[in-house]
This record gives C-alpha cells, sequence and structure tokens, in this order.
C-alpha cells in the first residue's frame, strides 16, 4: 500500500515519542507493540473492528407507510425512472420503494423540519414550498390522483399499464398536463423523483441503494475516504469495492481497502483529543 | 417569575466563529464571559467521526446540521408589492445550529475582501461617474480602510491555520499567489492544497488565455498544523465530505478544532448550550443594555445580567434579536430611514459545467475548499468603463467531493429521468467538472429585512421577514460574466457544456448560498448604519453586533475571513480601551 499519512504528518500530529507512547493505540490493546515511527493507518491495519459493533442483523424488511396498492405504484413508478438495463439494476431492485416508505415515517414525511403554521397560500414560485399537506399526504394523495387519472384513461391501475403508458403518465405529471383535484400533481412528481433519486444513490442503511446500485452505477466509492495521496493521481480510474456506513461500523473486510480512511480518522481524532487536553 | 442569574463582564448570544473569538480574548484579559448556545454541544470526538459523519441523506440533504424552520425560520418576498410567506423548508440558504454555528459545516474558502471593497461606494463615483450605482443603489463605504484590518486578517488565518499562497507580500507580486489581493504583511501559514486533476486542466487553460489563476486560500489544513493557541489540528484527506459536514481529522478551521478545547477549560468562560435567547435587555433610558432574557433547555426564562452584550449569532439571527429587542431604529424602505435591517445582501452564481469523452476526474476526490481561483473578474480588479455595473466575483474551479444524491451532472438537453437520464449520469459522473462565481451583491433601497406582521416562530415572536430580489449590478455582471466564459470553456475543449447565468428573480428554492449579509450594518455615520467600526450598535453601546451582518454590502468572496478578522478588531478594542472607560469607541 503506498498511500498513507507522511510520516511529517504523523509526527506532527502525534509529537514525540514520549507522548504517543502515552496515547494507547489500537494497535497495542490488540497486543501489537506500536513504535513512534509507525503511521497510524499501519497500527490501524492490525485491527479490523473500532467500536467492536455487531452486524445488526438481517431482520425482515416491510411497507410501514404505504398500502398494498401503494406500493405496487410506487414499485413500478420509481422502476420507470431508473429502469433497469445494461448499466445495471434500476430501482425497483435497489429498494427505493421501501426507502421511500421508511423516509415517510420518518422526519421526512412527518415534516419534522418544516414550518408548518398558516395563513396558507400558495404564493409565487420563488417562494417554494407552501403546501399544507406532509410530505407522506403529498405521496398519499398523489397516489390516489395518478391512480384515478389512470383508471379513467386507461381502465387500469398504474402498476398494470405496460411501461410505454407508465412513461406518458409519468411525463403527464412531470410536464403538468395531468392534474389532480387536492395536490398538485407536479408537487407531488417532483417529490418523487428526488426521494427515488435519494433512495438510489443514498447510503444503503436507510433502504435503498441494495447491493451499493447506485454507487456502482457511477463509480463512487462511499464512504471510507482517504485520498490525500490519490488526488494528484490525475486522469486514472480509481475503481474499488464502494462501501458502506454499516460495512465500516460492523468491520466488514470490504471496508479494509479503502486506505483505511475509517482507522486513519478515528486515530486521529484519539490523539488529537489526547494531545489538546 | 424568571431566575436571574449571577451578572457578568460580558454575555456571547451565539457560540461560533465570533462569540468563541471574543470569548477567548475577553477571557485571557481577565473579565467573566458565559456563552449561550442555542443549539446542542458537540465536538469533533464524538460527533463528526467517521463513518457516520459520512452520510450524505442526512447530512447533505435533510439538514442535519441546519436550523430547524419548525422551530425558527423566516417570511420571504421579491418586493414589497407581494405578500411575505414563511420559509417552509430551507433551500437557497442553511444556517447554521449547534456549538460551532455554521464554522462546523463551512467548506472553508477564507479571503481577504479587496482593498477597493472598503471604499466601494466612493472609489466607484470618483471612477465611473456619480451615476454608476443607480438611483436606488444604498451600497455604502465600510469606514474602515484593508489596511486597518490587515493584522486583524493575519490573526485569524494563523488561528486557523490557512492554507494557501500568498500573492501580495507587503507590495510585492507574486505568481501563484492572488496577485490582486491586498498586501499582506507575511505568507500563509500553511502551503496550499495538492490540487486536482479538473484544476490543473483549469490551470493551464486559463493561464493560456491570459489569466491568473491561483490555488485558493483555504481552512483545509494541508497539513498537520499546531495553531496559535497551541492546539494541535490534523491534515486534510481530501475525503470528499466536507461543506454540510463536520470534520473528522480536525483539519478544517472550526470553533472545535481551534479554539473550543482552550476555552471549555477557561474557569472565566461558561459555556450554556440549548440555551436560546429570547431579546437584549435594555434599561429605562434604553441606551443600556442590562443583560439578556433566554430560555433554558426545560423551556424556564432565566435573565442574565451582563455589562456587555455581544449579538455573535448568525447574521440573520443578530439582526431578528436587534429587531425583536427594539434596540435601534428598524429600517422603513418607504422612507430609507432607520438603520436596523438596512442593507441586506446576499451572493450571486454564475456557473459553468463541461463535459468530457472517457476522463477520469474522481470527483469523490476533494476538499470544501480546494480550488483553482481566478480574481481577473472580480471586485475592480477589471475595468468596468461602460458595463453599468460595479463589482464581480471570484471564480472557483472546486471539486469538493462527488457526492451523488447531490452531484450526477449531465448534458444539456439529457431527459430528467428513465434510461437515458441513468446512462448519462453514469457516463459523466467521471468526466465533467465545473466551476462557479460567488458574485458581489449591492445594497438596494428596497431590499432589507423587518418583522413579519403575520407568521411567529415557536416562542410566537414575529418571524423576520426577508425582502430581496436582485438588482441592476447583479443581473448585468452576471451576463457579462457569462460571455466571458465562453472563451474559459473554449480553452478547455469540452465535448459539450452548460453555462447558467442568474435567475430573473432571486428564488429561495434552490441552494445558492449561505452568505446572507447586512442588516445591522457598519459605518462610519449613525444615520446610516447600525454599528460603528468597532460594531457597537450606536444607539445603545454596551451592545456589540458581530459578524457578516456588518457588511455594508457584499463582496464577490466567501465572508469568513472578513467575519474572523473584524472579531479580532472587536476583541482589541473592547479589552484595550472599551473596559476602560465604556461608551462609544472613537
Amino acid at each position: 500500500m503506498s498511500d498513507r499519512v507522511s510520516r511529517k504528518d504523523f509526527v506532527a500530529i502525534v509529537g514525540t515519542a514520549t507522548a504517543a507512547a502515552a496515547v494507547p493505540t489500537a494497535a497495542t490493546a490488540a497486543g501489537v507493540p506500536a513504535t513512534a515511527a509507525a503511521p497510524p493507518m499501519e497500527m490501524a491495519a492490525t485491527t479490523k473492528q473500532h467500536g467492536g459493533m455487531a452486524p445488526l442483523g438481517n431482520e425482515p424488511e416491510a411497507y410501514t407507510y404505504f398500502t398494498e396498492p401503494e406500493a405496487a405504484f410506487i414499485e413500478a413508478a420509481v422502476e420507470r425512472l431508473i429502469p433497469t438495463d445494461q448499466h445495471g439494476p434500476g430501482a425497483r431492485s435497489a429498494g427505493v420503494a421501501f426507502f421511500i416508505d421508511q423516509q415517510l415515517v420518518g422526519a421526512f414525511g412527518t415534516a419534522a423540519k418544516m414550518y408548518r403554521t398558516g395563513p396558507w397560500d400558495a404564493g409565487t414560485p420563488m417562494q417554494g414550498y407552501q403546501l399544507r399537506q406532509t410530505p407522506a399526504e403529498v405521496y398519499r394523495q398523489g397516489i390516489a390522483g395518478a391512480e384515478a387519472y389512470c383508471n379513467k384513461t386507461y381502465q387500469k391501475g398504474f402498476a398494470q399499464l405496460s411501461a410505454a403508458h407508465q412513461d406518458e403518465v409519468l411525463k403527464g405529471l412531470d410536464g403538468g398536463t395531468i392534474k389532480f383535484d387536492v395536490v398538485p400533481a407536479k408537487a407531488f412528481f417532483e417529490m418523487l423523483l428526488q426521494n427515488t433519486i435519494e433512495g438510489f444513490f443514498g447510503d444503503p442503511l436507510y433502504g435503498g441503494n441494495r447491493d451499493k446500485a447506485g454507487w456502482k452505477l457511477v463509480g463512487f466509492p462511499g464512504v471510507a475516504a482517504y485520498y490525500a495521496n490519490k488526488i494528484t493521481d490525475y486522469n486514472k480510474p480509481y475503481h474499488v469495492p464502494p462501501v458502506s456506513i454499516a460495512d465500516v461500523q460492523q468491520g466488514h473486510p470490504v471496508a479494509e481497502g479503502h486506505e483505511l480512511m475509517h482507522h486513519m480518522a478515528m486515530e486521529n481524532a484519539k490523539r488529537l483529543n489526547e494531545v489538546n487536553q | 417569575m424568571p431566575k436571574t442569574m449571577k451578572p457578568v463582564d460580558a454575555v456571547m448570544i451565539g457560540v461560533g466563529w465570533t462569540g468563541g473569538i471574543i470569548a477567548r480574548e475577553l477571557t485571557k484579559a481577565g473579565l467573566n464571559v458565559v456563552g449561550l448556545e442555542r443549539g446542542d454541544f458537540r465536538n469533533t470526538n464524538p460527533d463528526f467521526l467517521t463513518p457516520g459523519v459520512h452520510d450524505e441523506l442526512a447530512y447533505a440533504v435533510r439538514n442535519k446540521l441546519f436550523q430547524n424552520p419548525a422551530r425558527d425560520t423566516l417570511s420571504f418576498r421579491n418586493n414589497v408589492r407581494e405578500t411575505a410567506l414563511p420559509i417552509r423548508q430551507f433551500g437557497s440558504f442553511l444556517p447554521g445550529d449547534g456549538l460551532g454555528g455554521a464554522g462546523v459545516h463551512w467548506n472553508g474558502l477564507t479571503w481577504r475582501f479587496l482593498e477597493n471593497e472598503f471604499k466601494l461606494r466612493s472609489n466607484s463615483i470618483a471612477k465611473y461617474g456619480a451615476g454608476v450605482l443607480g438611483e436606488d443603489c444604498t451600497t455604502q463605504d465600510w469606514g474602515i480602510t484593508y489596511q486597518d484590518i490587515e493584522q486583524d486578517y493575519d490573526r485569524f488565518e494563523y488561528l486557523c491555520g490557512i492554507s494557501g499562497k500568498a500573492g501580495n507580500l507587503d507590495g510585492k507580486k507574486i505568481a501563484g499567489g492572488n496577485v490582486f489581493e491586498g498586501p499582506r504583511k507575511r505568507e500563509y501559514p500553511n502551503p496550499p492544497l495538492k490540487h486536482s486533476y479538473s484544476q490543473e486542466m483549469f490551470r493551464k487553460g486559463m493561464t493560456e488565455i491570459g489569466l491568473h489563476p491561483f490555488v485558493s486560500p483555504s481552512a483545509n489544513n494541508s497539513r498537520a498544523y499546531k495553531n496559535t493557541e497551541g492546539i494541535q489540528m490534523g491534515p486534510c484527506a481530501y475525503c470528499g465530505y466536507c461543506e454540510r459536514f463536520g470534520c473528522e481529522m480536525s483539519a478544517k478551521g472550526s470553533l472545535q478544532t481551534t479554539l473550543l478545547p482552550i476555552l471549555l477549560k477557561e474557569p472565566k468562560f461558561e459555556l450554556r448550550c440549548n440555551s436560546h435567547v429570547l431579546k437584549i435587555n435594555v434599561d429605562s433610558t434604553g441606551k443600556k443594555a442590562t443583560g439578556v432574557t433566554y430560555l433554558d433547555a426545560t423551556g424556564n426564562e432565566v435573565i442574565q445580567p451582563a455589562d456587555i452584550v455581544f449579538l455573535t449569532a448568525f447574521s440573520l439571527n443578530n439582526v431578528h434579536l436587534l429587531l425583536l429587542s427594539g434596540i435601534g431604529k428598524a429600517y422603513d424602505p418607504a422612507t430609507g430611514q432607520g438603520v436596523i435591517g438596512k442593507n441586506y445582501t446576499y451572493q450571486t452564481g454564475t456557473s459553468a459545467t463541461l463535459f468530457y469523452e472517457g476522463k477520469h476526474f474522481n470527483p469523490f476526490m476533494g476538499a470544501g475548499s480546494l480550488a483553482m481561483g481566478i480574481d481577473d473578474y472580480n471586485g475592480d480588479n477589471f475595468d468596468h468603463a461602460g458595463l453599468d455595473f460595479i463589482g464581480g466575483g471570484v471564480i472557483s474551479q472546486s471539486t469538493s467531493g462527488g457526492r451523488p444524491i447531490q452531484y450526477h451532472p449531465v448534458p444539456k438537453g439529457t431527459p430528467r429521468w428513465g434510461a437515458a437520464w441513468k446512462a448519462a449520469a453514469a457516463k459523466y459522473y467521471n468526466s465533467s467538472f465545473g466551476w462557479g462565481a460567488q458574485g458581489s451583491v449591492q445594497a438596494y433601497r428596497g431590499n432589507y429585512l423587518d418583522l413579519d406582521p403575520t407568521y411567529r416562530n415557536e416562542h410566537g415572536q414575529p418571524l423576520m421577514r426577508l425582502t430581496f430580489d436582485w438588482g441592476k449590478h447583479e443581473r448585468k455582471f452576471s451576463d457579462w460574466l457569462g460571455g466571458k466564459y465562453e472563451a474559459m470553456v473554449k480553452v478547455l475543449n469540452p465535448q459539450s457544456s452548460i453555462i447558467s447565468t442568474l435567475s430573473q428573480h432571486y428564488s429561495i428554492v434552490p441552494y445558492q448560498s449561505t452568505h446572507n449579509t447586512g442588516g445591522a450594518i457598519m459605518g462610519s455615520d449613525p444615520s446610516k448604519s447600525a454599528v460603528n467600526t468597532y460594531m457597537q450598535v450606536w444607539d445603545v453601546p454596551n451592545v456589540f453586533s458581530m459578524g457578516a451582518s456588518a457588511f455594508p454590502q457584499n463582496a464577490g468572496y466567501n465572508p469568513t475571513g472578513t467575519v474572523g478578522a473584524l472579531a479580532f478588531r472587536t476583541a482589541d478594542a473592547v479589552t484595550k480601551r472599551y473596559v476602560k472607560n465604556p461608551g462609544l469607541l472613537t
């Protein structure tokens, strides 16, 4: 491994050999003698886990907010927004519908970080979101509106439509040609598209981006990220299996290939904590 | 009956950059200081450690470190003819929340404003004629010069360990640094950051067309650094999780990484988090503050008497508290009279995105303020004759991290979703880069802050109302700069490109900048400014209102360097002169 914190930086952080010796490191705790000259990543490389967190387990996933028909709508819709194709899995198999469901029962869906006092007025586009509905309510009413449109136009529910007809409906929502009575169709579509992208590219811990499908699509390495010596490798591809928060927290072997950013940062923080006491 | 605490020499309303700097300087001088921070306590370890802090959804999208609008927000309208509506979710700007304030989640671009900036009104009129500003433009001089605060800029830079290269040492211009900057007495404390592939391409291309690129000054430390307080900071990891995140490496200058370890040990300083100040109290004359009233974590009202009150919250909250406390005369755009809320300004964006075939820019490798800068089109660094605008902006080719929820550029004409979008996102994620300008914003008679007549916050207090739109100088500069971008794009020879200039009207929806400035502006004339050049409220001289709310208008740079410098200037004046002889400093 060629990429390391420079020895100069390490010495500057730790100070003298005495100071380093006074700070118990993960390496010494693991029974491996540490020397002041050893860069922190070398020391950290001897330990696999920080915090000793065990995997949280594989509990069954289930929809909490969406009803069965609603879930069918969302699963079909997100798969048209990001379809499965030669580039890889689409949003449905990446778990995006489940991601959105989980978001809607949490702080996002219940508008925990939204100002929710009236009077209510549509305002101008420059004044932003002025709906009285929470995001969870936007979905409930938006799906109902879209299903009503599909039943009227095609005599079928959205999930039963052909891909071409599904695209037609989504384009109508996006372009403002389909309108709903209660919630603006365009607002519903914008939220759905934004949440689909979030679910596809966000950390897998939220239920989407399964098997890191989104990160693999674009080549994003994920959360482990120490690039101080890679940044000047001009125009060179950087291919590593992406790493998630759970991989690092639970000491998954895949995290070890990532220049040990997490170890580096943890060691750095612990040392600075001591030095600055 | 509110509880009354033991009186102290000084109270800080908000503990971020300005509150931390002033608390440190005052306690060093022997004063007893209480810091009231409305948010949570937080520190690098454990709050900002990996892997948890590398969570794009929680931090960058769901705004983990930002003010919660459910508790307090602003209302907004573009002009006085409209009815302001509450900003129900933050978008255009993201005020920080919690110990360290916005100084935790900032990127770290740390500038000194150009010499010309401090005398912008008089210099512009002298050079381009009385008509250049326009009738409704209330841009003013600062009442100080660059030279007045050169040593204060230096102190802030050495506190943080700013990484950069001087372009002007004592008047001597140095290639590779920013040759347009005002003279500095010494080099930056740390060398510039390493720069990325896109930045190297940008540097070469811009040099070729006669511009003057330089690695931008950054509060992401290029190496481990022991600061002027003896606090050890780490080296930047170029991890790409900086803006909107805390720094796990202690490499980004912030209250936590530069001052907090000292303050927490300081017996003359007491930090009280989860303490929300409701108002500044004044005596019966209205000319003297007696302290503040705040709510503690359990919602009980507490009175904290203090000889000096420092408004050290985010700029918008400083102005809000002055208005809520009835300190200073509120500004009225109809008459132009009054000073609190006057000259609210902001920042403009003009950007370019370039798309290539088969390049590997690795956008996920980056640092918040890792940028190749161009200052040729900022301030008065170019001749404005015949252009009918003043000001400009620094251009940054930044690589601050390619976190994919928010970063997946696609060429013009790409559908927003579906197979074609997916293919383009996959193809161009690693093969595109861009740049943007931080444009200056002039002050106008109709852009201001006051109290909303309808909407209230969780404490039942009126929200602050923001009335703002772009003016002549912003629109004309952005259009002109967009034209300049064409030559800059051409020399870099991309497959395709997108140039974006200013929207017709300011919108609070898309993120633009958290450089909300003005509203309690500094100056030398009490009829035209809220505070004097030491940040003292003219009408109530034992209240000091700090931060970017004091900028008479906004320059084409990020504000924090100047915010830090002005805090040191005030701290010096208070400890050396004010405490011996309280009253208006001259």
